[in-house]
């Protein structure tokens, strides 16, 4: 095995875990202000990967299908807030499970019975399309580069909303205390719409991106969705820098795992049992990593409260 | 009507649908009814922990799945006639149905402990989402493992036997899976009334007072979930020979999702509750899948309003009562 590929499947790890990251960021924000936890996220991850594939085949531009995509599912989050989510706030949680469960069978059917059941496809723009020679040799594609790149603008951006913005203030304070916001004068509604929607956008973005290297298709956000809680778990509920850890340290952990773990079981074992054995552990190594987390530090690395 | 009313109302249904079915001369009604009354015993093992002791597993879903590879690996390998385990002694396979029982009692049980230990060291949300991501681990464990099929899972080619039974017949099947429902109801209905129960249902409504009286809320409920993983382990060895197959979508979060949906939609901590879910569930799915193939737009729908506006489920809507 060369250095090589091992550095590209560093890369590699990077790039899924940045785009753990959109996803996550949105789940730990509504969870630290709203105190909701959202099984439907997965669905805005859909829902922005179908408009990005529907508009990038009408109009064959990759940057309004992102916009589209950022759009579609910024709009989906506000509806489903004020129409659902809004009613759920004061439930408790399983109340919450299961209304987000049903909006997921609605948006998961919906989008079946509207584009039906056959993935569409959504093409990486041309101007991205071919390698880039990095240092030491590596040819890495510059669509993957580029995910990585926006995955971390993001992160800065949300660091610099959050810390540096009046509404980042707000934010801040609803986590702390919301009474008191609301007290202040504050419209407390508003800003959960907005923080939802917020939420809903990178969600979006992030299926649309993903969208371009995978198939979009009905029911392709619920794993993502799944990992996002594992990212969640070890980085701490409510924190973006824990979720920025945590979905980085999920995404190589799961490439490296994929890589490493046959290899490392064909030193002792012949080589399909090291394969299988190697294959089905690399399956699980993620949630091995959620299970030490949780023995060493049952509110994830950076959460404060359980 | 009284709640216990009710629930004698579906027992005798329960009871008395096979004669309607065969009266009708529809077979096919009596696999519908296997199907429902398997999958209202997976919602009883939830409804133990959720219900009881107040634990939101989102996980069950590995139970089940448990419960149908243990079917699975056994009827499997005596199928081919071929020892799961040579050595010192040997191991073999079996098509007898209470040997498959104990086994899938026992794997699920060992899980749950296992899962239990680690996820309810947290609570809340926490909980939701890590057993969600164990279930999610056993699916893939289950699909990247290639010994059992992969993902492409097992079949049964007979089904598996019980002494003095032909389990071919539907009706005789039908009887012995809901022997087993009854088993679980029965359980539940004790451990409620049971000290455990009543403590562990202390531990639900405040953690902090039942520590104070000397009780460890985190023994209570993983005792408890590990008996509720054994519930739905069971169920899923049933469902498994219902179908003469098992794959890795035993493991699914849908089918999680779906077991909790069958608890809810009849009622949370309701004795009756995930049976009259269970049987919502399926007729909806036989009555409206015919009409629509998005059915589960309007299973969604239903979810909703019964989330938002009846939170007793079916059962509190029919009994007039909410839960306390």
């Amino acid at each position: 095995m060369s250095l090589i590929l091992l550095a590209e499947q560093v890369l590699n790890g990077l790039q899924f875990g940045v785009m753990l990251f959109l996803m996550a960021a949105g789940l730990t924000l509504v969870f630290g202000v709203m105190g909701l936890i959202n099984l439907a996220h997965g669905s805005l991850y859909m829902v922005g990967a179908f408009a990005a594939a529907a508009v990038a085949g009408a109009t064959g531009s990759f940057l309004l299908a992102l916009v589209a995509a950022l759009a579609a599912a910024a709009a989906a989050g506000a509806l489903v807030e004020v129409l659902v989510i809004r009613r759920l706030y004061g439930r408790d949680h399983l109340d919450q499970v299961l209304a987000t469960f049903a909006l997921i069978l609605i948006f998961s059917e919906g989008t079946r019975w509207l584009f039906g059941s056959f993935p569409l496809y959504l093409n990486i723009p041309a101007w991205l399309s071919g390698p880039v020679l990095l240092p030491g040799g590596i040819q890495y594609p510059a669509y993957r580069l580029a995910l990585i790149g926006v995955g971390l603008a993001v992160a800065l951006g949300l660091h610099l909303l959050i810390g540096h913005t009046r509404v980042g203030i707000r934010i801040r304070a609803g986590e702390a205390d919301r009474e008191m916001i609301a007290a202040l004068g504050v419209d407390i509604s508003r800003l959960y719409t907005f923080v939802f929607a917020l939420g809903a956008a990178l969600a979006g973005l992030a299926g649309a991106l993903v969208g371009a290297i995978q198939s979009v298709q009905v029911g392709m956000g619920e794993p993502v969705l799944i990992l996002a809680f594992v990212v969640i778990v070890i980085g701490g509920i409510g924190s973006i820098k824990g979720a920025l850890i945590g979905a980085l340290l999920v995404g190589v952990t799961d490439t490296l795992g994929g890589l490493l773990l046959p290899r490392l079981f064909g030193l002792v074992l012949d080589p399909s049992a090291a394969a299988s054995v190697g294959s089905a552990l690399a399956a699980m190594l993620i949630y091995l990593l959620m299970a030490a987390v949780l023995v060493w530090r049952p509110s994830g690395l950076f959460g404060v409260r359980a | 009507m009284s709640e216990r009313g009710f629930n004698a109302l579906i027992a005798v249904g329960l009871i008395g649908f096979p004669l309607y079915a065969l009266w009708l001369d529809e077979p096919f009604l009596i696999t519908l009814a296997t199907r429902a009354v398997v999958l209202a015993l997976a919602g009883v093992g939830l409804n133990i922990a959720l219900g009881i002791g107040g634990l939101v597993s989102l996980g069950h879903a590995v139970f089940f799945g448990i419960g149908g590879y243990a079917m699975g690996i056994l009827a499997s390998h005596a199928q081919a006639f071929d020892p799961i385990w040579q050595g010192a002694f040997t191991v073999t396979g079996t098509k007898s149905m209470p040997v498959i029982w104990l086994v899938a009692l026992a794997a699920s049980g060992l899980a749950a402990l296992a899962i239990g230990a680690l996820s309810l060291r947290t609570a809340g949300v926490y909980f939701i989402m890590i057993t969600l991501a164990f279930g999610q681990m056993f699916f893939y464990f289950a699909i990247s493992w290639p010994a059992y099929g992969g993902e492409d899972g097992l079949s049964i080619y007979v089904r598996n036997g019980f002494p003095g039974m032909n389990t071919l017949v539907p009706v005789q099947f039908y009887g012995l899976c809901l022997v087993l429902l009854f088993a679980g109801l029965a359980l539940h209905w004790q451990i409620a009334r049971s000290q455990f129960g009543l403590a562990l249902n202390a531990a639900r409504q405040s953690a902090v007072r039942v520590e104070t009286v000397g009780l460890a809320p985190y023994r209570l409920r993983l005792i408890a979930f590990a008996i509720s993983g054994m519930v739905t382990g069971l169920a899923g060895a049933l469902f498994a020979d219902l179908n003469r197959f098992v794959s890795p979508t035993m493991f699914s979060w849908q089918m999680s999702g779906e077991i909790m949906v069958f608890v809810i939609l009849g009622g949370v901590a309701r004795l009756f509750g995930p049976v009259v879910g269970a049987v919502l569930f399926i007729t909806l799915e036989h009555l409206l899948g015919g009409i629509s193939e998005y059915w589960l737009i309007w299973l969604g729908a239903l979810l909703l309003g019964v989330v938002l506006f009846a939170p007793g489920g079916i059962v509190g809507l029919v009994t007039r009562r909410g839960h306390g």
